[in-house]
């Protein structure tokens, strides 16, 4: 039995170390990439380890024609995005997990509906429309975008946080004084902001990253990834490393920032009945 | 402070389901009153619609003399212990206890003092810092029961509070809720399944079932003079024994035939129980008024055992009387064997006898 468990323990051990490999290692060989010199990047042979840290690939980068302001549009978008997304997805998640109402599941469906239209397929209409709105090149536009794509998952996960907090303790709070919407917002709420930062983290992801549908609805105003694109083909390879790099970058600092929230469920308590 | 509450056709349906059906209640000041019955009787419903936990489709719920039909949960002043404790897991086993007191912007060191107060009172104040992970099961339902009654409510509701505790505690919290009413006195509802725990607790009984209250009595009567064969059979371990009897006059005497068997009952039933000759009714007699001789014959009645199982303190016999299977609890030292013919004598004064249709207790048992 014991054997049998070692075993079992040590092929996990292995999945897991492969996986992790497999997902690391371009993000690795990219980072060290864009902090090796110039030159060197071009060297035969080439060495992985570079043989000075060098920031002047990713200065470069930076200074490079239109890559700050993209990467202010690129934030702005995120947070828009964010913004608008919890805004209205907490609420419906919450009502989809609390109430019972007539169409609830038809409603459910409905959100994951509007996922069947690839952007590809909608981005010619809505540049349409949003010339005639106004909203064509602004970052409005793609943030209200970027929220159409994460709202439907940012609803089910959110959906999925407010069914794990038992509606007892908001029964409880409103019992000892509290109405609906107090206790919603001293008891739920709080003890929904670890999955609601999962959310917000997915949501931040999905706009950071989303590529076209920003390349089709800006010409000026443009997203770092569609900058990034758009300048690709006519960069040299040290940029495209250091762009690379960059656009990982805060993916990863926000999911460490937000990975304590992730774990920390409250000792267990919360899913307990 | 206590208040009365008042129940007038309160009516409660989920879709088609009707979970309470006109129910009439009255509970008087300082009351503890238990709401008993089986799963799915309307028990639990009753009680969240007098804490406005759910709206009644009909009816009026009156606290204190004051109309609360349409108030929400905060303005009734009410307080109330989940089944599942519902303690705040983001909270410290203080902020639980004062969260009703802030809530009503109470001044914080009134606050402080409530909370210790009543920590103290429930055996809790070591543990006012943690969280309720860090609580077992048993902590949890106290600071559950802490943060009801700082509040000072007018009305204690309380919703299976001991059912997920283990045996042990249970005894122990159960004698505690006991002592807990007896010197806050607030009028108390109480929610269980459970009818050691509603003779144990209640005042008074109002038994459920079907979403109607089938009996409202003090825990003797409830035990002693069941309305119907629901409750004989719902409340005592074991249940109340039933038999099929059917009426017989000879002579004066009034008799009840079990079988082939006669047995007799109290004179002063046989004015009333002679209208009913020839039909068939059920008797009632609980475990402990039967009687076992190791003998037959005579007057007692035939019996074979099935199984005896030793108690500790009583010995329960299984037995077989005709088609009917009997329990009865005798002495431990008694020493029975599977398949002995046995003979049982009824107390008379203990004998109840039912309507074999609608299943009513007869009324000539006076009290």
């Amino acid at each position: 039995m014991n054997y049998r468990r070692l075993q079992h323990q040590t092929l996990l051990y292995m999945a897991a170390v492969v996986i992790a490999l497999w997902v690391l290692m371009p993000i690795v060989l990219i980072a060290l990439a864009s902090f090796t010199p110039k030159q060197e990047i071009y060297a035969w042979p080439k060495s992985i380890i570079p043989s000075h840290f060098s920031v002047e690939t990713m200065k470069y980068f930076l200074n490079s024609y239109g890559v700050l302001s993209s990467l202010l549009n690129s934030v702005l978008v995120a947070v828009i995005t964010l913004g608008i997304t919890l805004l209205v997805g907490a609420p419906a998640g919450y009502a989809v997990a609390r109430f019972i109402f007539r169409g609830r599941q038809v409603y459910r469906m409905g959100i994951l509906m509007t996922r069947m239209f690839p952007t590809a397929l909608l981005a010619i209409p809505l540049a349409v429309t949003f010339i005639k709105w106004g909203l064509y090149d602004t970052l409005i536009g793609v943030a209200l975008l970027h929220s159409a794509i994460a709202m439907p998952f940012a609803v089910l996960i959110i959906t999925g946080i407010f069914v794990s907090v038992p509606k007892d303790l908001e029964e409880a709070a409103m019992t000892m004084g509290c109405s609906r919407l107090g206790a919603f917002a001293r008891v739920a709420l709080p003890l929904a902001l670890p999955g609601l930062a999962a959310a917000a983290m997915f949501t931040f992801v999905i706009s950071w990253n989303e590529v076209f549908g920003a390349t089709i609805l800006t010409v000026q105003h443009r997203t770092l990834p569609a900058q990034i694109l758009s300048t690709l083909s006519a960069s040299p390879l040290y940029f495209r490393f250091a762009g690379g790099f960059f656009m990982v970058l805060p993916t990863l600092v926000f999911m460490f920032l937000i990975r304590r929230y992730l774990f920390q469920m409250w000792g267990g308590a919360t899913t307990e009945k | 402070m206590a208040a009365k509450i008042q129940l007038l056709n309160v009516r409660k349906e989920f879709g088609k389901v009707v979970a309470v059906k006109d129910m009439n209640l009255t509970m008087n000041e300082a009351e503890f009153l238990v709401l008993l019955g089986p799963s799915g009787c309307g028990k639990t419903t009753t009680l969240r619609c007098i804490a406005g936990l759910e709206r009644v489709n009909k009816g009026q719920i009156s606290i204190g003399g004051r109309d609360v039909t349409n108030l929400p949960p905060a303005q009734r002043g009410i307080a109330m212990v989940f089944q599942s404790y519902a303690v705040f897991p983001h909270m410290t086993v203080e902020q639980n206890i004062g969260f009703g007191l802030r809530m009503q912007h109470v001044h914080k060191a009134e606050i402080q003092k409530g909370v210790r107060e009543v920590a103290e009172l429930l055996q809790i104040d070591e543990l006012l810092a943690r969280y309720p992970a860090q609580l077992s099961g048993g902590q949890r339902q106290r600071v559950a029961v802490a943060r009801a009654i700082v509040m000072s409510p007018e009305v204690l509701l309380m919703d299976e509070p001991l059912s997920n505790l283990d045996a042990l505690l249970r005894l122990q919290m159960r004698a505690e809720l006991k002592r807990l009413h007896r010197e806050i006195g607030t009028t108390t509802v109480y929610v269980t399944h459970d009818q050691i725990e509603a003779l144990s607790l209640g005042d008074r009984i109002a038994v459920m079932h079907g979403g109607k209250i089938v009996q409202l009595d003090n825990p003797r009567r409830v035990y002693d003079q069941p309305a119907n064969r629901f409750v004989g059979g719902f409340i005592g371990t074991p249940p109340m024994n039933f038999l099929r009897a059917t009426v017989n006059v000879e002579g004066e005497e009034v008799l009840l035939a079990v079988g082939e068997f006669m047995i007799a009952v109290l004179e002063t039933w046989g004015p009333q129980l002679k209208k009913l000759t020839g039909q068939i009714v059920i008797l009632g007699i609980r475990a402990e008024n039967i009687a076992v001789h190791a003998e037959p014959g005579g007057e007692r009645l035939p019996a074979e055992v099935i199984v005896s199982e030793h108690l500790g303190s009583r010995q329960l016999l299984t037995v077989q009387v005709g088609e009917d299977i009997l329990k009865v609890s005798t002495n431990p030292d008694l020493v029975m064997q599977p398949e002995q013919t046995i003979g049982l004598t009824f107390t008379k004064r203990k004998l109840r006898v039912f309507d074999e249709k609608t299943g009513s207790i007869l009324s000539f048992h006076g009290e």
